[in-house]
């Protein structure tokens, strides 16, 4: 019992068990079908017209399309974690810079081509360094003028879709390259876009685990003067957690454009800086700032993914998935709340109390 | 007669005003052959913008307490599908409607007060699951487009004009015809919401607690106040002004569909912003909203005018002056302390 107990209490707790909900629930609706009651966990392997042989199973698809979230849930947790505030310019930076990696690839007002206008690597490098000008911009605004987080990523949400859609001249770019598609197809039999994420992922986890930065991070979200008093540089560390999230915008946007080889401004990222904080939120870190698990969020991000997925599995159009996806969002952020866990304590205080008058 | 003591924050009030009136000032001289510089072009800012005069209204309430409300841009989507599917495919009355519409919208703003003031869910996330929910009904209830044409009272509502009396702006036209300048109902109405939650941030005891715990929810407890009550009637209070605004909103457009309303959560926010409203709470005023409001009207009018810009420059404007404004309000800030130490 005592064990339990022990284990309810560990941060990664709620994160891993939400996930396992959302894995039982499909194997619950895998057994009402009459489908194998594992199916969810089958990866199977499948060769594609191409000859090429891939692996596929639901599992995979949830990794596949959660990498985006998964790499832009990186930055948004330390933002969160630094300034107390979220960065919710991130999918208009991904689109943003999709579009000018598109823009360079093709020329400026051609929809359509077979061919680079510059090299591959100088398209994806601009992609990603406008979205690291971009989070630095960001991290100027709320690192040394002191502006909420969200009224200063407000401001590149509104502009960043709009000057990619300049960039592209209002239009959807086609590059039909098949070295473009790379980052979104498939890497040998893996689709590329989670090696990507995997790699994000590991060197932050790096960076985390053998620098001091992520104790720089917490201690200037816990309290940023007491931070700088001893010794930090609080505005320069925030300005740094801001350009991550910028980077990690920007890796996300090239994967999201690579995956349909084309820059879709308006649609690229979109509402994704949502999905990212609710990451974060899922993952058991507070948006008041302060510590952080890294990993907690990555499997918020998945979390996510897989919800969707068993959605569409259910048979729920997109449209619609949203309501269900609203309940478990509230389900999840109920049950991690103060006064409720407050109440399961006195409940449980209670109990020990009569077993005691017994 | 009374000296207005200038304040920083006044001075954010005036600097909006003055920037609305310099912007259209412009519009006037560069615009001037094209109209611009008739009345009804300002009444159809008004008229295009009732809807949302009156949700940013509600947001800025919410965001005097410290909090934010994204959930609006979907509830507006979602009271216009049900007036529409209700209208077109259910035969119901839109009287009746409506009054479902505003009671849908107390609901939804009482369970998301409770989960931010009582259960102490951060306001971005609460109202976030409002947004996904909102969105995810207006599909469920239906996923095409449905336009309103069959109920003729509110087709009478959306038509309806209220000239201006005394011949105030009327022209002739290039044919001769005598152009009196109207306003539609919903303006009144938009107009009628500003006013009185003016008043009430003013001269209530339930606005002047929203200031108070915007401004330091601690000393709120200290005096005394109910801060979890006046956080969760301030959200019920912006869920309801969001549904008058939904109705307003779809007088104009008269349809239902899946996507529209999109981001008018941060049309409203940084309407708000604009016109001097923080987003850490206490300061700002429904006035400056208004304005911020017009403002983005202004400049969607302005670029409307000239007829060959991208459609996306409204956006990238609106986002040049809210850095404008939000560094301008850093600076003042910077001022204050500085004087204090």
């Amino acid at each position: 019992m005592s064990k339990i107990k022990s284990l309810t209490k560990k941060q990664l707790f709620l994160p891993i068990f939400s996930m396992i909900l959302v894995m039982l629930v499909n194997v619950i609706y895998d057994i009402a079908c009459g489908n194998p009651p594992l199916s969810f966990f089958q990866i199977a392997t499948q060769t594609t017209t191409s000859g090429n042989t891939i692996l596929f199973g639901r599992l995979i698809d949830v990794l596949n399309r959660g990498s985006e979230v998964a790499i832009l849930a990186i930055g948004m947790t330390l933002v969160v974690s630094a300034s107390a505030g979220t960065d919710i310019s991130v999918g208009s930076v991904m689109s943003l810079s999709g579009g000018l990696c598109c823009m360079l690839l093709a020329g400026y007002g051609v929809t359509n081509v077979s061919e680079y206008k510059v090299p591959l690597i100088v398209g994806i490098l601009a992609g990603i360094a406008l979205a690291v000008v971009c989070g630095i911009f960001n991290g100027f605004l709320v690192a040394y003028l002191n502006i909420q987080p969200m009224v200063a990523t407000l401001i590149l949400w509104s502009a960043g879709r709009a000057i990619g859609l300049l960039l592209c001249n209002s239009a959807i770019v086609y590059v039909r390259v098949p070295s473009f598609q790379f980052l979104g197809s498939y890497c040998g039999f893996l689709p590329t876009p989670i090696l990507v994420a995997a790699l994000c992922i590991l060197i932050t986890a790096l960076v985390l685990k053998f620098t001091a930065v992520g104790t720089f991070v917490q201690a200037v979200g816990i309290n940023k003067k007491a931070a700088r008093i001893s010794g930090f540089n609080s505005s320069k560390i925030i300005l740094i957690c801001y350009a991550v999230c910028g980077l990690c915008a920007g890796i996300a946007g090239i994967v999201a454009t690579s995956r349909i080889y084309s820059a879709d401004t308006n649609n690229i990222g979109l509402n994704m800086e949502l999905d990212a904080i609710l990451a974060v939120a899922l993952g058991g870190n507070s948006l008041g700032g302060g510590k952080f698990n890294l990993a907690g969020s990555i499997i918020g991000a998945y979390t996510i993914q897989a919800i969707t997925t068993t959605l569409y599995a259910l048979k729920v159009s997109s449209a619609q998935a949203p309501v269900y996806k609203a309940i478990v969002v509230i389900l999840i952020v109920v049950i991690q709340s103060e006064p409720v866990k407050a109440y399961f304590k006195k409940l449980s205080a209670k109990k020990a109390a009569a077993k005691e008058a017994n | 007669m009374k000296k207005i003591k200038i304040s920083s924050n006044n001075i954010l009030l005036l600097i909006t005003v003055a920037l609305f009136v310099a912007m259209y000032g412009a519009g006037c001289i560069v615009y001037g052959s094209k109209g611009f510089t008739h009345l009804q072009t300002f009444l159809n800012v008004l008229i295009n913008n009732a809807g949302l005069i009156c949700v940013a209204a509600g947001t800025t309430c919410v965001m005097l307490t410290g909090g934010i409300d994204i959930s609006v841009g979907s509830l507006v989507a979602m009271d216009c599908m049900i007036l529409a599917v209700g209208i077109e495919q259910k035969g119901m009355s839109s009287i009746t409607l409506m009054i479902l519409i505003l009671a849908i919208g107390l609901v939804f703003g009482l369970v998301q007060g409770y989960l931010i003031a009582y259960l102490q869910i951060q306001p971005f996330i609460a109202t976030m699951a409002g947004m996904f929910f909102a969105r995810g009904m207006t599909a469920v209830i239906c996923t095409e487009q449905v336009s309103i044409v069959s109920d003729a009272f509110f087709v009478g509502l959306s038509n309806a004009k209220i000239n201006i009396p005394f011949g105030i702006g009327a022209y002739t036209n290039k044919k001769g015809i005598l152009q009196i300048p109207y306003v539609r109902p919903t303006v009144i109405v938009a107009l009628l919401v500003v006013v009185l939650i003016y008043l009430m941030l003013k001269y209530t005891k339930f606005g002047r607690s929203i200031y108070a715990v915007g401004g330091n929810q601690m000393s709120a407890t200290l005096m005394g106040l109910n801060v979890a009550k006046t956080k969760m009637l301030t959200y019920v209070l912006a869920s309801f002004l969001c549904s008058i605004g939904g109705i307003c909103y779809c007088l104009n457009t008269m349809c239902g569909t899946t996507t529209q309303a999109g981001g008018y959560e941060m049309d409203a926010i940084s309407s708000a912003v604009i016109g001097g409203t923080l987003l850490t709470g206490g300061v700002g005023n429904v006035i400056g909203t208004l304005f911020g409001v017009l403002i983005n009207g202004t400049i969607s009018a302005l670029v409307k005018s000239n007829g060959k810009l991208n459609s996306s420059w409204p956006n990238i404007i609106t986002a040049v002056l809210l850095c404008f404004f939000i560094v301008l309000q850093a600076i003042f800030a910077k001022i204050k302390e500085a004087k204090k130490a």
